[in-house]
């Protein structure tokens, strides 16, 4: 089987906060279809790495490209336009509250892509109905179970269509019993063949799901490898530690 | 009986007439202090450290200065550097200005308390700053501000007596002639009083339906 084509690059991306450097020349890539699981201590830079790879915390280094074409992110409409195509999931959702569930979904069908009403309308609809939330889509935030809620901003990424997804700790937010529903919907993301980097604590699904897994402890990444090699034979000391110790806490389940 | 007709032939034509002049500086006022209240609160939280500023210094000014002082300045003082104004016009500007400034208060206040978290969410979908805060930060932010902003068109209401100190002679003006032509201060004035009260009432009763209508389950006043 050929290699699949690299959809998404990072080089020496690097971040501080003041004279702290919290992510330090982190590199890697992602080819079409693979699930790169982050995994590391609170603290390690997950989230920043995440939101730097689309600029929404804005790196003091490093560069970015997408489909082998490099992001300009200084120019503010290709920035723009390279977000649409940037699914991103925060762990706690970061729903409007204003706006119900489906109207969460087709607002930017309708602002950002200038879909006109009905079009989007029937978009957010069928994109809610594939995250199983066909009877939810008049409801308000507040109305909504956790994991309905991290459903919708699912339903909400992609309906604009991404060509790759960031997903920062889905489940972390989730009541246990909720957690399932979440990833059942990453399952199936996973394998309809989208593209996703997620950050995540919950080692079973990763050994399961990704084709990477990368190890992030103090901004850098430490190492990497498949799931297999790194819960098992870890090169590096403290990824064997902290494999030791997640799977102690998180245990082996979903 | 006297009294009466005195109040039927008199006061209550002449008040009527007050009452729409109030009316004709009230509504203007209250829609464009409120779209700058909008502005300039906007200004305030998002706009770039020199128009952040400005909007600061235009807020500090408009709410450090007595109205009175404002409506005398706007009227009495601009003719000075060759600005002439009516009354009417000094005064609606002169209570939009002031109005708008403490809208902008409570505006500000409510854009800082959206969730970043939406933020960040709305920029990850694509949307430039000005889409964001026009479709997601401000439809929220309103709803927020609203008892506050309610609060100041209330003010508004009442502040709007101020008017006839520069001649545009609105409720208050025209009670106060009839009260001196007729030396029926108290019965003059308390009919005034009560006609405020009630245009205040219908205020906060149709500020109070508003609320309702945009309230969503759940959304935090
Ligand atoms: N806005 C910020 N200002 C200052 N420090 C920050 C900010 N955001 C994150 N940090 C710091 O950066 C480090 C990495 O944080 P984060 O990326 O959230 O880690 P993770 O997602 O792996 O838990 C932490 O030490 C955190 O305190
Ligand atoms: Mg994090």
């Amino acid at each position: 089987m050929s290699e699949k084509k690299v959809i998404l690059r990072a080089e020496n991306l690097t971040k501080r906060y003041g004279d702290k450097e919290v992510l330090k020349n982190a590199s890697f890539s992602v080819r079409e279809g693979e699930l790169k699981i982050l995994i590391g201590p609170s603290g390690g830079g997950k989230s920043t790495l995440l939101q730097c790879i689309n600029f929404l915390v804005r790196p003091e280094a490093g560069r970015v490209w997408l489909d082998g074409r490099e992001v300009l992110y200084h120019r503010k409409r290709e920035l723009y336009a390279y977000r649409q195509k940037v699914g991103m999931i925060f762990q706690d959702f970061n729903l409007f509250d204003h706006l119900t569930a489906v109207g969460n979904v087709e607002i930017a069908l309708i602002h950002v892509r200038g879909m006109d009403r009905e079009e989007a309308r029937a978009r957010a609809s069928a994109e809610l109905e594939r995250v199983g939330l066909r009877e939810h889509m008049e409801k308000y935030p507040a109305q909504l179970s956790g994991g309905q809620k991290q459903r919708v901003s699912i339903a909400r990424a992609l309906a604009m269509d991404p060509v790759v997804m960031l997903l920062d700790e889905p489940t972390s937010a989730l009541d246990p019993e909720l957690i399932s529903e979440v990833l059942s919907v990453i399952r199936d993301l996973r394998a309809n063949g989208m593209t996703m980097i997620m950050s995540t604590h919950q080692i079973g699904f990763a050994g399961e799901m990704a084709d990477e897994i990368l190890f992030m402890e103090d901004g850098v990444i430490v190492e990497t490898g498949s799931p297999k090699k790194l819960f098992n034979q870890a090169e590096c000391q403290r990824t064997r530690e902290f494999f030791l110790k997640i799977v102690e806490i998180y245990g082996e389940s979903r | 009986m006297e009294e009466l007709f005195f109040i039927q032939n008199d006061v209550a034509p002449a008040l009527w007439k007050g009452l729409l002049v109030s009316i004709r500086l009230i509504v203007p006022s209250a829609a464009f202090g409120l779209v700058i209240g909008v502005f300039v609160g906007v200004l305030r939280v998002f706009g770039n450290p020199f128009l952040t500023r400005l909007a600061d210094l235009y807020v500090a000014l408009f709410r450090g200065f007595p109205l009175v002082v404002q409506l005398f300045i706007w009227y009495f003082g601009l003719p000075h550097i060759g600005i002439y104004f009516t009354p009417y016009v000094a005064s609606v500007i002169a209570f939009s200005l002031c109005s708008g400034a403490y809208h902008s208060e409570y505006i500000r206040g409510a854009l800082l308390s959206i969730k970043r978290g939406q933020m960040l969410a709305a920029k990850s979908l694509g949307f430039s700053k000005i889409r964001m805060i026009r479709h997601v930060v401000l439809p929220q932010a309103v709803r927020r501000a609203l008892p506050g902003c309610g609060n100041e068109i209330i003010y508004l209401i009442k502040y709007s007596s101020l008017a006839y100190m520069i001649t545009c002679i609105e409720l208050t003006g025209q009670g106060k002639i009839i009260a001196s032509e007729t030396f029926k201060y108290t019965e003059v004035f308390m009919i005034v009083g009560a006609v405020y009260l009630v245009l205040t009432s219908a205020a906060a009763w149709g500020l109070h339906r508003l609320e309702a209508r945009v309230r969503i389950p759940g959304f935090q006043h």
